[in-house]
């Protein structure tokens, strides 16, 4: 299958990723190679499997309701962009 | 047996040897007996590698990140554990982290600008356990970006050199910790595996590596390409050394829910059982496409090995592997595209130096973070998820999914082991496949399935090509069959002296 | 033309753990910023999540709560977007398979002859995490994120859309409000926004069985601008298809500053979530044994207990939604009518009036209530056997919530000389003389007066202090009289 330039942008935009026109379009030609390989599998009858999504079949462990993790801020926030006062700091979100 | 000073390395390569030919191919067991009888200290031990990294390293680049100063302070707690008798079997030994790998204090990047600025605040599950056992740390391994991969190329800091030829590719992603230990820059290594990237770079470097059962090494802080197929594994010269390195590696750990709680087994345990009567399965849809003729001719060498060390062939099917690939190329990237999203320059990491709104800052540091091969499987990924496309693609990749493993569940009724090639082709040239993804997402023709069905996988050397590069088997055990790998694999080793080769340049 | 509202609530509840859905991070409320954001919490590369017990325990017990199947396996899936409160660039939450599935309340509209119930069914409840708070303050133009909310657990509980007035999606708030305070897997308050809803509004013609466009108001975290808020969007969107418009389906904020909806995004502009089963996290299975545990251990729930005041005590159905609105009101109910099981109405109408009239008027709740149950029923046993008068006992309680003589209302009766009299022949005595004092009113009452009547009994009152029992002057006066 080929995919359009909107395809790209689109997914690009929700992937938030920039991308230029030339880059949009160099995307679009290799995605497509890459398509046209996974499109191979479509072929296939599935009708009567079922999804997996696990390589185990094993259930959900649970964790005890404890509290275990103490206030580590200083250390995390020692490798972040921008911070005051306890606080990350990020461009204006407006609602 | 020279002893030295600590401080009084670099180099033995160019300059006088200190660890012998023989002494670099030592195994962890023999390291491990100098270290205990007082031969030779950690620290000395930790100084020959950090010297052969810093001469080999400008030209292999197979590390990101050594700080001397750092692994000099872990041999010494290895050297006092040592001495106060609490040494375990890797206590002192230094081994090579994959730069995957959270380590507290050291910089952790995956391969990525996106975290090139990225100090870990913690350790991972797999450094815990490697701290606890007292191994030192004797760098960082380089690898493609967020291990997406099978060159090493696609790495921020530049691309890894196979030390056969140093015009080839070390195979990927963790081609740095192959390369490391195939330049015998460190006697054993880390790595993951996601489709392939333990074992293939192993064959292409002439190493051994596995994969184990998906669940047995913790992935907590092993920084996720694609959740439910990484599994992190080691790299080492044998099989004898991976079974120690696994023995520190696999256990339960609360802290990744897919982890599996198992009884706690000794990898070396079943190393010297005679292979007499093994069932080894031969698919046959591996041997008829694709394959280069050297490859062919060494797995064959390999096969007649194994019969004259009493095993014998089965033809086994394995129908749907070749949807391997396709069905990996939706699966990994939709759960990349997920794993990746937490990289927005907010928190830690990358932040683009100039935008003009919080959408800007994230589209642009992720447009600037990112290499291209991740953005193209970031793409993918979104793509397959995003409303409309869902079940043709996801669901439609989940079903196959079961299908191959279900065809190896077929397979296993009928043999103990399989055995292929681990890659189509030896290490091939830099550059060569780097415009074309799809060409490059083929030399993991064989080894996806494994990761796929969850399987235990490993590659050993079996030989080289006309161009002298290595040539890998491919070993597929069934689920938590590793120590029965590791035997089958080791009697090979036993007879054959192919994982002892080392690069000619690159001897003492 | 006649409308018909359509209304269904998306009630997101915090619930009561001790620490995170999915790390050990405390859930505290108040703490300094980012200072209970663990590695999880802030999405370091490479962490993982693991599901807390305490979490599903109390979605069970919910879910057992409302009637509804607990699903066996469950699966916890990605919900993806970008968002600065949001670190991992997913919420994880549950998609297909949440864990609770239908269910339904019975929630009871009105106080007098037109009140009237219904059945309000739930779509489903699932658990996922809370975000984290972006403060809007000036940081030099810039958003602070405090990612202390983040992971904290919650259990979003869906309506079908059951319900056709404001005051309707109000009771059934309110219904919810309280009982996942009552089975304590919420603490319920709402100003720190444990308790938050949503709601889905929209219009059609009376009759019609076709639903109109719906919009999502966000943001009403109390029950007055739930109400105001859902009056406000119906007005709006039936003015508009009045007028030949047409509803967009939409995201629209509430703005309890203006009372009104605008919109925050259209659907045109809406997230594609991209949706998929969470790979680090494996399919909740919950045993029939632990559904059995948490059902042993769940408390006798409101409706049962609002039906047992009704028919054991006769109180009205709205009586007795008052005092099973929350646990320790019928706890503290209970406890009161169990010392005077004879006088459950004057219990239950000095509970709702005097006791709560004062707890509102002093913010308080009935825990932090200064007059315990057993000092209570002390009190309206005095009344029952006429010891004091009603007036007389708001004097008593006055000072039982002031705790004077520790509280206890025959000390303070004694102490302050509040006693009735209730003596006939004291009080007869007491009538006489008025009445020979007053040889006037007497025959202005024989003459048909009834107002000299009160006057008489205002001055046999007086003379008393207003100790005498009112009723006994008022007999005996009338006896007297007729003579």
């Amino acid at each position: 299958m080929s995919l359009s330039l909107d395809n790209i942008k689109r997914v690009a935009n929700l992937a938030c990723i920039e991308v230029n026109e030339a880059e949009a379009i160099a995307m679009m030609a290799q995605l497509s190679g890459i398509f046209s390989l996974i499109e191979q599998m479509r072929a296939v009858d599935t009708s009567t499997i079922e999804p997996m999504s696990h390589a185990q079949d094993v259930v959900q462990r649970l964790r005890d309701d404890t509290v275990t993790e103490s206030d580590q801020r200083e250390l995390f926030q020692s490798i972040a962009p921008k911070t005051e006062a306890g606080l990350y700091l990020v461009p204006k979100v407006i609602e | 047996m020279h002893h030295h000073g600590f401080g009084i390395y670099p180099s033995l390569f160019y300059d006088l040897p200190r660890l012998t030919n023989t002494m670099l191919n030592y195994s962890l067991k023999q390291l491990s007996t100098l270290l205990a009888a007082k031969k030779i200290s950690s620290v000395e031990l930790t100084g020959e590698f950090l010297g052969r990294v810093k001469v080999l390293n400008p030209d292999y680049n197979a590390f990101i990140t050594v700080d001397e100063k750092m692994s000099f302070a872990q041999a010494r707690v290895a050297d006092a554990m040592i001495a106060s008798g609490q040494a375990h079997p890797l206590t002192g030994i230094p081994i090579a982290q994959k730069d995957i790998f959270c380590t507290k204090g050291w910089l952790t990047t995956c391969g990525s600008k996106m975290l090139s600025n990225f100090i870990s605040p913690y350790d991972a599950s797999v450094i815990e356990r490697f701290n606890a056992a007292g191994a030192v740390n004797i760098g960082k391994t380089n690898m493609d970006e967020f291990a997406m991969g099978s060159s090493s190329e696609t790495s921020f800091y530049g691309p890894v050199k196979n030390p056969w030829d140093i015009t080839a590719v070390p195979g990927g992603s963790s081609g740095g910790s192959a390369c490391a230990v195939a330049a015998r820059m460190a006697p054993a290594a880390t790595g993951t595996d996601t489709g392939g990237s333990i074992r293939q770079p192993a064959a292409l470097c002439g190493v051994s590596g596995i994969k184990p059962t998906y669940g047995l090494v913790s992935r907590y802080g092993m920084i996720a390409f694609a959740s439910s197929l990484d599994q992190g594994g080691p790299i080492a010269k044998s099989a004898e050394d991976l079974a120690l390195m696994l023995n520190v590696m696999v256990g339960f750990d609360t802290r990744d829910s897919t982890s599996l709680q198992r009884e706690t087994e000794d990898y070396a345990r079943n190393l010297a059982k005679p292979l007499q009567g093994l069932r080894i399965g031969l698919p046959k849809e591996y041997f008829v496409e694709g394959m280069s003729a050297d490859v062919a001719r060494a797995v064959e060498a390999a096969i007649v090995e194994y019969r004259r060390l009493g095993a014998e062939t089965v033809e086994v099917s394995l129908p749907n592997t070749k949807l391997s690939i396709p069905v990996y190329y939706v699966l990994a990237p939709a759960e990349a595209s997920s794993n990746l999203s937490r990289f927005d320059g907010a928190r830690y990491g990358y932040r683009a130096p100039e935008y003009t709104n919080l959408n800007d800052m994230y589209q642009k540091s992720r447009a600037q973070g990112f290499g291209a091969e991740v953005k193209r499987r970031i793409l993918i990924g979104t793509y397959v998820l995003s409303h409309g496309y869902y079940d043709a693609y996801y669901i439609q990749a989940q079903k196959l999914r079961r299908l191959i493993a279900q065809d190896f569940a077929e397979a296993f009724a009928q043999c103990d082991i399989i055995m292929g090639p681990t890659t189509p082709t030896v290490a091939f040239d830099l550059g060569e496949k780097n415009s074309n993804p799809v060409q490059m997402y083929l030399s993991d023709t064989y080894t996806i399935a494994t990761n796929l069905a969850g399987l235990p996988g490993m590659s050993i050397p079996v030989g080289f090509s006309d161009n002298n590069r290595p040539v890998g088997l491919h070993i597929v055990g069934n689920y938590f069959a590793e120590a029965q790998m590791l035997n089958v694999a080791h009697q090979y080793q036993q007879v054959t002296d192919w994982h002892t080769r080392m690069p000619h340049k690159l001897t003492a | 033309m006649q409308w018909e509202i359509v209304i269904g609530l998306e009630v997101h509840t915090q619930l009561s753990t001790q620490s995170k859905i999915f790390s050990g991070a405390p859930t505290a409320f108040g703490a300094a910023p980012n200072s209970q954001a663990c590695a999880v919490d802030i999405a370091l590369p490479g962490v993982l999540p693991v599901l807390n017990r305490g979490a599903v325990e109390r979605a069970i017990r919910f879910g057992l709560a409302v009637n509804a199947k607990i699903n066996s396996p469950s699966i916890f899936a990605r919900k993806n977007y970008f968002y600065p409160d949001l670190p991992k660039g997913y919420q994880i939450s549950q998609y297909e398979l949440p864990v609770v599935a239908g269910g339904s309340v019975k929630i009871r509209i009105g106080r007098d002859e037109n009140a009237y119930e219904k059945t309000i069914c739930l779509t489903r409840a699932h658990l996922e995490e809370d975000a984290g708070k972006s403060l809007h303050e000036d940081f030099h133009g810039l958003t602070g994120i405090d990612l202390n909310r983040a992971g904290t657990p919650l259990l979003e509980i869906v309506s079908e859309p059951d319900m056709r007035s404001s005051a309707e999606a109000v009771a059934f708030a309110k219904i919810l409000h309280s009982l996942v305070r009552w089975i304590d897997i919420c603490d319920g308050n709402m100003q720190e926004g444990s308790f938050r809803c949503d709601a889905n509004v929209s219009v059609r013609h009376l009759g019609s069985d076709k639903l109109g466009t719906r919009c999502e108001i966000k943001n009403l975290n109390s029950f007055r601008f739930l109400e105001k808020a859902i009056d406000y969007e119906a007005k709006r969107q039936i003015e508009i298809l009045e007028d030949g418009g047409v509803i967009r389906q939409e995201t629209r904020l509430y703005d309890s500053d203006k009372d009104e909806t605008r919109t925050m995004r259209s659907k045109e502009d809406a997230q594609d979530y991209r949706y998929f089963p969470d790979p680090d996290l494996l399919p909740l299975e919950i045993s029939e044994d632990w559904i059995n545990r948490v059902k042993a251990m769940l408390p006798e729930l409101p409706e049962a207990k609002r039906n047992y005041y009704m028919t054991i005590y006769s109180l009205s159905a709205y009586d007795a939604g008052v005092l099973a609105a929350t646990r320790e009101m019928a706890n503290y109910f209970e406890n009161t009518v169990k010392l005077l099981p004879a006088s459950a109405k004057l219990c239950a109408n000095w509970i709702m009036g005097e006791v709560n009239g004062r707890l509102h008027k002093e913010l308080m709740d009935i825990a932090q209530c200064p007059i315990s149950s057993a000092q209570l029923a002390g009190l309206l046993l005095r009344i029952s056997d006429g010891t004091i008068s009603g007036k007389t006992a708001k004097d008593v309680f006055d000072a039982m919530w002031r705790s004077e003589y520790g509280g206890d209302a025959d000390t303070i009766i004694e102490a302050k000389g509040l006693k009735q009299i209730s003596d006939v022949d004291e009080i007869e005595k007491l009538i006489d003389d008025i009445l020979a004092a007053q040889p006037q009113q007497v025959a202005d009452y024989r003459n048909g007066k009834e107002k000299a009547f009160n006057s008489l009994v205002g001055q046999a009152m007086k003379a008393t202090k207003g100790k005498a029992n009112p009723t006994q002057v008022n007999e005996l006066l009338k006896k007297k009289l007729m003579r």
